[in-house]
């Protein structure tokens, strides 16, 4: 959950310095440094009770609050242990209850539904509470109704934290008559809604100092809601009533929250009036903008003029959750029906869904027309107070299980087991698959099917019908001829946009020929855009925004199927009505049109399309030209508008020496921004017909900002270019560049474009282009204010930076390149760039010859003087500043600062600084694993740190088991740090003991919110060995990590990886982007024991260019928001900061420290240190200094020496000590946090940057000397009475001498990762094979919480009679897991769900077998687990590499991406298997001889160990059966696997798999 | 890059020169130029380096890994074009630079390096061969005059980018023909004039005059100079050779007796006469230094030296010694000059191959013999140049050249001129023109480049401060 609040902020906790008085001041200036409360997010449990009947009873609230309880482990808790971050429940109204409290109070209430009621929050403070009531008082009697009173509400306040109780509002119940003229029912529920909406709108006008504590929760005669800032299980003790006997309802849904933060809010608590959101919208910006920009075309019959009391329809500040609510609130009270509402907002993926019908794909076509779907993570649970479902995103990103009885009654809630149900009463077990909705109808008194209910809304209105008359495809638009073209003003042209031959060789070139965006490694050294010399693009100031922890990035290429860029282009019509004009709209499949296409539109007339072009030239020689045309042209899109135009076409054609292009991203956003902002933008598309984007980050841009389709006609050209004779001549020949058909060239570099767009949507999270369209989902870095208000409004820029001025005068300059006054000076050639290349009189580098040659020779020589010359090049950047820390400098000495309060800085003789031998201990190496560098260089790495007593790190990619053990010398090769990455390769339990730290890598600065692949030629014998998967087998790791959706599921990480070895601490890498601090105060909460932001900056391994250069924020920016954030939330004291991204001097350090950070990470200066001379080729596997290369022969070339590394860890601790003992720090703590030791060296800001401003940087949060500024005390990780403790106990035996031992155990829900810690130990004691198969035999009873049996090892068998959550055998390292249900139900197993979600991810080995249905994403990366299902949902088998599956039942879709090795076999009784199959890496097959011994043995382990009785029908019918089964065979394992065949016969190879 | 494993694959090749028996009969280039597909094939193994330290080690930054690529693609014209955009004289640069740019290849870590001379080499002639070199005179020409003194490599680059921005360019020379050190500084064996001779040609065609047999100062008045032409700029070389001083009175420790004795000459005075015999010039045998049957010892183990070397063999020479004061060099890089620096290693060129004894360590103590040059009396250095005592020897000498490196250019003549009439002072303390960094002297619009600003240097620095100086020229033209 983003929220989106500016202005209201309720009061702050304890730890702040400040008076809650003074509270509203909190947003106005600058003194929350880089905290942003927009940034917040959380995430929640949520569920519902409910009788399906309608029967009301107190028992169901009671039973909603249990499950509250239940789920409070997916809460969290801050600094202070009994303030939580907000639960709540929605109820019916109680009327027996009310009744008799009102009676009490002499308020005589009339017939049930004939009175709205609510609670509302109200100012202590009298006088401004009595401003509150009065407001009511006025508006209930403007709207006719009658104020029956105020109850005041009795609550218990000594139950809730010290922050919940500073910030506690007077809660008042509100009661409401109905007038006669008012009907009841929904004629009523709108009426309380435009009194609550002008209250609402009274008290935000006013000027009253409380006005963060008011907040009305709703107000109905339906539904009544209790809810607060309260931890779950403090909900019916806060409000006493909720014991009340008398209070009834037959549904009641409930919520709690898990905050990143701990900012109070009260308000935040949900349920919401109409829903309950579990997840994250991930366009949030985007939606708001959209739905403020419709609210000029809103009309209602119900409303009609009182429409206008309802705006702003979205209320200012709410999260997400509430924003989404108030749409839902609209839309369902202006006439459609709940579920109606939620199929629009949150519309299945049914683009590319071959299993729908075309009337429902009509009816979800019909309504993308006129809304965007709000993307992300959600599941939503909603009722109106006699209907309740539940609906879940596209993606199933979110767990939401279900169980009806027998007496019908049902629960859902996120687990399985928050309630206790008689296994024998349950009638169904189930879950809700992606895109669908559950529901109940509690008058009807059933469940109506999500078949039934988008039948019946599918057949409402004649949708099919009116987008066959209104929606008009481009393709069937009349083409028109486009004339020849002069490909002579190319070059010019080229210029004229800044084009150097390094965008045509390094970025079109390879897009043109593979289809695909270009790679590079080694990260990015070059100026931030603001300090650069050159002129920049205005593209190159935005960094694209990513996706961590509270919401997965998704996979673009495996999972396609959620995945769109089909565009709806044309005016929208109020979308409070549905006509067929509705859709009268352009349909564009491609957005990035080719040329001919735009001529189409130029010159469409079907329909009543009509389509404007608008100029966006301006004047050279007219100084004031560049403003007035930006503003021109938004009035001229203005009144194409009213001139009724369907399009505008903005336009820089016509470039030429007196006529020069505004920047296209600032003409469209400030169109876009000026039309929100009018509420027209919805009347017209927006199309640009540009020369300026050439790669895929400009064109996310443009669409980020609002463009509906865009025709870069000048990238065209440069192709055109590239492939004629006159191509060459850009480089300086006749040659052709690229010998390809220019149709062929331009398909291909129209198809890059769209899988680079379709990659940095899924960063965010985002499905579709409909929804990311203005979703302004970047931040950008050195702009000044006056342009983000004016053309990108809403964007984040935190340190200021070029204004119009300087943006008119690069476009200038860049102008002036193309049309040079003197003729002479025309070059025929293109600038050379060297941004991706060092090049001379290119861009600046920091890691350029003479710093790569002068590090090298110092280490070698162990020469600190020869160092110095090199930290020098590094660190006086005077003439080329580069990065943020490069205008930084350090306080001189005897200088005082405001911050230090006056004390000056005094030098101290270096023997007083800390000894380097303690401050090694901060030092670590990055990630880097074995596979993206070589066997040398990551072992030397190793060795040197171990040595020195810093930390080396695995990366992804496990680590050979050899090296765990020391060599006989005292050396060790061991990583200390090992890191678990999205991939899971190699990350067994042995693997997880053997680390003194595990790291979660979330993110990584290179490409943060992207996957990765090792193709099959690269993975050599001993990377598949430790990598436990095939040699030549290709390897995917997935964008996010499967496991992790979300903050609480990280929490869940943590803790499992915390149980598998306690003593290792538990580490997150993030990476540096707005927000990144409040993700990191969630992480601590999710007790984390250190975390990493790395900079944006960083990274040797291969990834898309666009990806190292424009995503992700430098370290400067995300440590210090880091270090303020949880400074500001007295969170900092329990968690160590680390930095990292292109870390090279001891100036370096000493910034990161005194920007807040503990300790440090080392990467690309390592690799140089050992040689790597910036080749850039780590892609190509062909580093020919053996750094980064798996190629034996380059690999001998390897001349790094562990010395190396530790000479210069030396003298980078030399340098740092130095620095200390010139500012008179004794040691480092003291320096953590202390930004009065730094300024800004005003003398070297480039002019580009001379308004920059550091001020949020160097911010120093004014707190309480309690809170701790650096790490002080460790988490607290509860895992001292966890279950395994109880089974270590069972095990001793076994533990100590291998004797078998056998026992039974209860479980349920909160028994959460049973079976890691038991693991660890085995591992610890045995190694990873050791302990014989069956030596540790536990039966467990009832429903298992989250990661049941994850990183089981060899030798434990695990029999769960009863059901599991999520997570189940999550890298499961050779034990055995049979579950099957309690032996008293009597359902159908293989149709009800018995385990959750992203079951045996990253398996290991081992058997496993499961009695029933499975969740999505079952078996995703195995390796080589041997396992039989009944059935599973989407993507099952995604990614995976090894192992035998094997289900017998249905599949959900999408089966088998991404899937590159091991077999799957599917019981296909149905026969529809093969369209639920991703085809695009695997072929069916029928079983063979040897599959037919495979599914015999297997099934009849199943039947032997679950009783199950499909797989008795099988085993007893087997060669009729086996005739039903389908053979899943990834297509390069098959390839692998007969080779090895062949070898076997010939006597070669050892058989293995995995 | 081309083949992103030909590093791998390929080898270097190594240059390859005609047999010395055949070439030591003739004054004809020695190296053989090698097929095109060789240097294609060598140019696959360049790596496109993300750092090319090739391209920072090039004084004038040759775009080198491109116009590999485009050697290895076969798409000459473009890796002409490329090579051209930097260096207006590849054909001399890839004849005769020692080519720093194959000391930093990356490839040279671990590996050899990638044969960057030989390719621009091949591309150069490839175009000249295939007539991809064609005068290109400025569109527009402006008022602007300006008068380039000097026509070795520093003025003709000076003077060619100037023309290229559109002024007058008037190129001065005081020898009968144009290339001062390039055409009589170096033997026809390593450059051949015709070479010179073409690229001359094109120049005069793009609009660059050529005044020879002028010696402003002399010929020329510095006034009329100044007056006539908006900017100047001097490019004479530094072509004062250094000498052992002649026996004075006290005689002093680095003196040297007998230095007048007959036989005994500078090295330039040796190879200007030397390169025009070439020509077909003939000097009268009072003036003549031939070699021919001769005991030659060249004092001095520089390039200069090595010209020395292999012109007395032509001319033949009954034997040839050539000494040098310093000790001999490693043959390999040792720690104080790491890869990517150019190192100070023993370098044998093809003059050495072709006969001569080479000593190191040597001190020259005295000249022996009553008019004419009988010997030299040398003595044996250690490391810190000290005399080692008792190690004096002899080494019988009819014909002694004096490689010992310029100090600097003439003073008397420009120089003086200049300084006289303009009331201002040149030189730096090192006798060198001393000019700030835009190349501009103490008087305004008179500018120097190349060794007569920057000292004896190589050909390739001397056409990079060439272009610096023209467009810092270009500059102050424009005002």
């Amino acid at each position: 959950m983003i929220d989106s609040r500016k202005e209201k902020l309720s009061a702050v906790g304890p730890w702040l310095r400040r008076e809650a008085s003074e509270t509203s001041s909190l947003y106005d200036g600058e003194q929350f440094g880089l905290y942003d409360r927009r940034f917040e997010h959380d995430a929640c449990g949520v569920g519902f009770v409910c009788d399906i009947k309608g029967r009301k009873s107190h028992d169901i609230i009671q039973k909603g609050i249990e499950v509250l309880r239940r789920l409070s482990h997916r809460g969290a808790v801050g600094a202070d242990p009994k303030t939580g971050d907000g639960a709540g429940i929605l109820i019916q109204i109680p009327d027996e209850f009310l009744r008799k409290e009102c009676a009490k109070l002499k308020i005589s209430l009339p017939e049930f539904g004939n009175y709205g009621v609510g609670l509302v929050f109200l100012p202590q403070d009298d006088k401004e509470r009595k401003f509150c009531l009065d407001a009511f008082e006025k508006i209930i009697k403007q709207e006719k109704e009658k104020l029956l009173g105020f109850r005041e509400i009795e609550v218990d306040s000594s139950i809730i934290g010290k922050t919940a109780q500073n910030t506690q509002p007077k809660i008042s119940q509100i009661f409401i008559e109905k007038s006669e003229n008012v009907k009841k029912g929904l004629d009523f529920e709108r009426k309380l809604y435009l009194i609550r909406k002008q209250v609402e709108n009274i008290i935000c006008a006013s000027t009253i100092r409380q006005k963060d504590f008011f907040y009305i929760t709703n107000i109905s005669s339906q539904t009544l809601i209790y809810k607060g800032l309260l931890m779950p299980d403090q909900v019916d003790g806060f409000f006493p009533e909720l014991k009340d006997e008398s209070l009834t309802s037959s549904l009641c849904l409930v919520h709690s929250r898990y905050s990143t933060n701990t900012f109070p809010t009260w308000d935040l608590a949900q349920p919401f009036r109409y829903l309950a959101h579990n997840g994250e919208i991930n366009t949030l910006r985007g939606n708001i903008n959209w739905m403020q920009a419709r609210e000029g075309l809103l009309k209602s019959i119900f409303f009609n003029k009182d429409i206008e009391k309802l705006k702003p329809v979205i209320v200012p500040g709410g999260s997400d959750s509430a924003v989404i609510d108030n749409v839902f609130e609209l839309l369902f009270l202006s006439g459609r029906s709940l579920s109606h509402v939620m199929s629009m907002l949150i519309p299945s993926a049914w683009e590319q869904n071959k299993e729908l019908n075309s009337e429902l794909k009509n009816f979800y076509k019909y309504h993308v027309c006129f809304m965007e779907p709000w993307d992300g993570p959600a599941a939503i649970a909603f009722t109106d107070g006699t209907n309740i479902g539940a609906v879940l995103d596209r993606n199933g990103l979110r767990p939401c299980r279900y169980i009806v009885t027998k007496d019908d009654f049902v629960v859902m809630a996120s687990e399985v087991g928050v309630l206790d149900i008689e296994p024998k009463n349950i009638k169904l077990s189930g879950r809700l698959n992606p895109g669908k909705m559950f529901y109940i109808d509690t008058k009807k008194g059933r469940i109506i099917g999500d078949d039934e209910i988008k039948k019946e809304l599918s057949a409402k209105k004649p949708y099919g019908k009116w987008l066959k008359e209104n929606l008009v495809s481009l393709d069937d638009v009349k083409g028109v001829k486009i004339k020849e073209k002069q490909l002579k003003d190319t070059l010019t042209l080229l210029k004229a946009f800044g084009y150097s031959k390094e965008d045509l060789k390094m970025i079109i070139s390879p897009m043109v020929q593979n289809s695909q965006e270009p790679i590079g490694s080694m990260g990015n050294d070059t100026p931030l855009a603001v300090l650069s010399k050159n002129p920049q693009l205005l593209y190159s100031y935005f960094k694209q925004l990513f996706a961590q922890v509270t919401n997965p990035a998704i996979d673009p290429i495996r999972e396609e199927i959620v995945m769109t860029l089909e565009s709806f282009v044309g005016s929208q019509k109020n979308i409070l009505e549905e006509t067929d004009k509705h859709c009268h709209k352009l349909y564009v499949k491609n957005p990035i049109l080719e040329n001919r296409e735009l001529e189409k539109i130029k010159k469409i007339k079907q329909k009543g399309f009509k389509a404007k072009v608008i100029s966006i030239l301006f004047k050279v020689d007219d100084k004031k030209d560049f403003r007035r045309r930006l503003d021109e042209i938004c009035k001229e899109a203005e009144l194409a508008i009213k001139d009724g135009y369907s399009f505008i076409i903005l336009s820089d054609k016509g470039v030429a020496s007196e006529m020069a292009a505004l920047p296209a991203l600032l003409a469209a956003g400030t169109i876009h921004q000026y039309l929100v902002k009018k509420a027209l933008r919805t009347q017209i598309g927006i199309i640009l017909e540009t020369a300026e984007p050439r790669e895929v980050h400009h064109f996310a841009l443009l669409f980020g900002y609002g463009v509906d389709c865009i025709n870069p006609y000048l990238s065209y050209d440069a192709i055109e270019y590239l492939i004629s004779t006159q191509g060459g001549s850009a480089f300086g020949g006749k040659e052709k560049e690229l010998d390809l058909d220019y149709k062929t060239a331009i398909k291909n570099y129209r198809k890059a474009l769209s899988k680079g767009i379709l990659k940095i949507l899924s960063k965010m999270g985002i499905s579709t282009l409909h929804s990311y369209r203005g979703a302004q989902v970047f931040e950008a870095i050195g702009i000044a204010n006056e342009v983000i208000e004016k053309s990108f409004s809403g964007t984040p820029s935190r340190i200021g930076g070029v204004g119009f001025v300087e943006i008119e005068k690069e476009t200038l300059l860049r102008h002036s390149e193309a049309f040079p006054k003197n003729k002479n000076l025309e070059t025929p050639y293109l600038a050379i760039g060297g941004l991706y290349q060092w090049k001379k009189g290119g861009e600046f580098h920091l890691w350029n010859p003479e710093t790569i040659a002068s590090l090298q020779d110092a280490v070698r020589k162990n020469n600190y003087s020869k160092f110095k010359e090199f930290s020098n090049l590094i660190n006086d950047q005077s003439n080329n500043p580069t990065t943020l820390r490069s205008l930084l400098k350090f306080s001189a000495k005897g200088e005082t600062s405001p911050q230090s309060g006056g004390k000056k800085i005094i030098p101290i003789p270096l023997d007083q600084v800390e000894p380097k031998e303690s401050i090694f201990k901060r030092f670590a190496t990055g990630a880097m694993s074995f596979g993206s560098i070589s066997k040398g260089a990551h072992e030397t790495l190793a060795l040197a740190m171990n040595k020195i007593g810093a930390k080396s790190n695995t990366g992804e990619g496990g680590e050979d088991p050899a090296r765990f053990i020391q060599l006989p010398n005292g050396d060790s090769l061991r990583s200390a740090i090992k890191q678990v990455a999205s991939g899971r390769f190699g990350v067994t339990t042995n693997y997880l003991v053997n680390a003194d730290e595990l790291q979660i890598k979330i993110a990584q600065g290179a490409k943060p919110g992207e996957g990765g692949q090792l193709p099959g030629h690269k993975v050599s014998e001993i990377i598949a060995r430790t990598r436990y998967t095939t040699p030549g087998v290709t390897l995917i790791s997935p964008p996010p990590h499967h496991d992790i959706y979300s903050i609480e599921d990280l929490a869940q990480l943590i803790f499992d990886l915390k149980n598998v070895n306690p003593k290792a601490r538990i580490s997150v890498k993030l990476v540096s982007e707005i927000g990144v601090g409040t993700v990191a105060a969630g992480v601590a909460k999710g007790h984390a024991d250190m975390i990493l932001i790395s900079g944006g900056d960083g990274g040797t391994g291969a990834s898309p260019l666009s990806s190292i250069k424009h995503a992700g924020l430098p370290w400067e920016l995300g440590i210090s928001e880091t270090h303020q954030t949880l400074v500001l939330n007295d969170l900092r004291s329990r968690v160590r900061l680390q930095t990292d991204g292109q870390m090279r001097t001891g100036r370096d350090v000493a910034i990161a420290a005194i920007l807040g950070a503990e300790e440090y990470g080392f990467c690309t200066a390592a690799l140089i240190i050992m040689g790597c001379v910036m080749l850039r080729h780590c892609h190509l596997n062909n580093c020919s200094v053996g750094v980064a290369t798996q190629d034996e022969i380059l690999q001998k070339r390897f001349l790094g020496r562990p010395d190396y590394v530790i000479n210069y860890f030396n003298f980078v601790v030399q340098e740092l000590r130095e620095i200390m003992a010139s500012l008179g720090v004794r040691n480092i703590n003291e320096m953590i946090g202390n930004t009065e030791l730094l300024e800004v060296n005003k003398q070297i800001i480039p002019w580009k940057a001379k308004n920059i401003d550091y001020s949020r940087i160097l911010y120093k949060p004014e707190v309480d000397k309690a809170v701790g500024k650096y790490c002080m005390i460790s988490q607290d990780h509860a895992i001292d009475n966890v279950l395994d403790k109880k089974l270590i106990e069972f095990s001793k035996d076994a533990l100590e001498s291998a004797v078998t031992v056998n026992a039974e155990f209860k479980i349920n829900n909160t028994n959460r990762t049973t079976g890691a810690m038991l693991s660890g130990e085995v591992c610890k004691r045995f190694g990873e094979d050791a302990l014989p198969e069956g030596t540790i035999n536990f039966k467990f009873k009832g429903v298992a919480g989250q990661s049941f049996g994850a990183f089981l090892a060899k030798g434990i068998n695990f029999e769960l009679e009863g059901q599991a959550n999520d997570y189940v055998g999550k890298g499961i390292s050779g034990g055995k897991i049979i579950i099957y249900p309690d032996k008293k139900t009597d359902y159908d197993s293989s149709n009800n769900v018995i385990i959750g979600n992203t079951c045996f991810y990253g398996a290991i080995k081992g058997e496993a077998y499961i009695k029933g249905v499975a969740g999505e994403r079952f078996c995703i990366r195995n390796s080589g687990l041997l396992t039989v299902v009944e059935g599973v949902g989407d993507h099952g088998c995604e990614y995976m590499t090894g192992g035998r599956v094997i289900i017998l039942g249905e599949t959900g879709r999408n089966f088998g991406a991404g899937m590159s090795g091991g077999i799957a076999y599917i019981y296909d009784e149905d026969k529809n298997f093969a369209s639920r199959c991703n085809l695009e890496m695997v072929e069916l097959d029928k079983p063979n001889e040897l599959d037919r011994d495979t599914l015999h043995n297997l099934i009849f382990n199943h039947y032997k160990y679950t009783k199950s009785t499909k797989a008795k029908f099988i085993l007893d019918n087997f060669k009729q059966e086996l005739k039903k089964f389908i053979k899943v065979m990834p297509l390069e394992y098959k390839r692998i696997l007969e080779a090895r065949e062949q070898e076997e016969k010939l006597g070669l190879g050892e058989p293995s798999d995995g | 890059m081309g083949d992103i494993r030909g590093f791998i694959k390929i080898k270097r090749a190594q240059v390859t020169y005609r047999p010395v028996c055949e070439r030591i009969k003739d004054y004809k280039e020695v190296f053989v130029l090698r097929p095109e597909t060789t240097s294609q094939e060598q140019g696959s193994r360049c790596m496109d380096c993300g750092t090319p330290f090739c391209h920072w080690a090039c004084p004038v930054g040759n775009y080198i890994p491109e116009w590999n690529d485009a050697v290895f693609r076969k798409n000459w014209e473009k890796a002409f074009n490329l090579l051209s955009a930097t260096n207006p004289l590849p054909e001399i640069t890839g004849r005769v630079c020692p080519a720093l740019c194959e000391y930093s290849c990356v490839l040279g870590i671990n590996d050899e390096a990638i044969t960057i001379r030989e390719n621009e080499l091949s591309v150069v002639e490839h175009a000249f061969k295939n007539n991809l070199i064609k005068a290109h005179p400025p569109k527009i020409r402006t008022k602007k005059k300006v008068a380039v003194i000097g026509s070795g490599p520093a003025g003709l680059s000076v003077a060619t980018t100037l023309n290229k921005f559109g002024h007058n360019v008037v190129v001065f020379e005081k020898d009968d023909k144009v290339g001062g050190i390039l055409r009589y500084g170096i033997p026809d064996f390593k450059l051949e004039k015709y070479v010179l001779d073409r690229r001359i040609k094109i120049y005069e065609r793009e609009g660059i005059k050529f005044v020879t047999n002028t010696n402003v100062g002399a010929d020329y008045s510095v006034k009329k100079l100044l007056k006539e032409f908006d900017a100047v700029c001097l490019a004479g070389g530094s072509r004062v050779p250094r000498d052992f001083p002649p026996k004075a009175d006290p005689p002093q420790a680095e003196n040297i007796e007998d230095r007048n004795l007959d036989g005994i000459h500078f090295a330039m005075d040796y190879l200007i006469q030397s390169n025009k015999r070439v020509r077909g010039i003939k000097f009268s045998a009072d003036k003549l230094i031939d070699a021919k049957g001769k005991r030659v010892v060249v004092i001095g183990g520089g390039d200069t030296g090595a010209d020395c070397v292999g012109t007395a063999n032509r001319q033949g020479a009954s034997c040839v010694v050539q000494i040098e004061i310093m000790p001999k060099p490693p043959e390999c890089r040792t720690e104080n000059f790491p890869w990517p620096k150019y190192p100070l290693i023993l370098k044998t060129s093809t003059s050495h191959e072709e006969g001569a004894e080479r000593k190191w360590s040597i001190l020259t103590k005295k000249f022996v013999g009553d008019k004419q040059v009988r010997a030299i009396l040398c003595v044996r250095v250690d490391s810190a140049m000290k005399e080692i005592k008792g190690s004096e020897f002899e080494i019988e000498a009819d014909l002694v050249i004096l490689a010992l490196g310029f100090i600097g250019p003439e003073y008397n003549g420009l120089i003086k001129e200049i300084e006289t009439h303009c009331n201002a002072s040149l030189l730096d303390a090192r006798g060198n023109v001393k000019t700030d960094s835009n190349y501009q002297t103490s008087v305004k619009k008179v500018f120097s480049a190349g060794d007569m600003h920057r000292g004896q240097s190589l050909v390739v620095w001397a056409i990079y401060e060439g272009i610096e100086a023209a467009k810092n020229i270009n500059k102050f033209l424009r005002g």
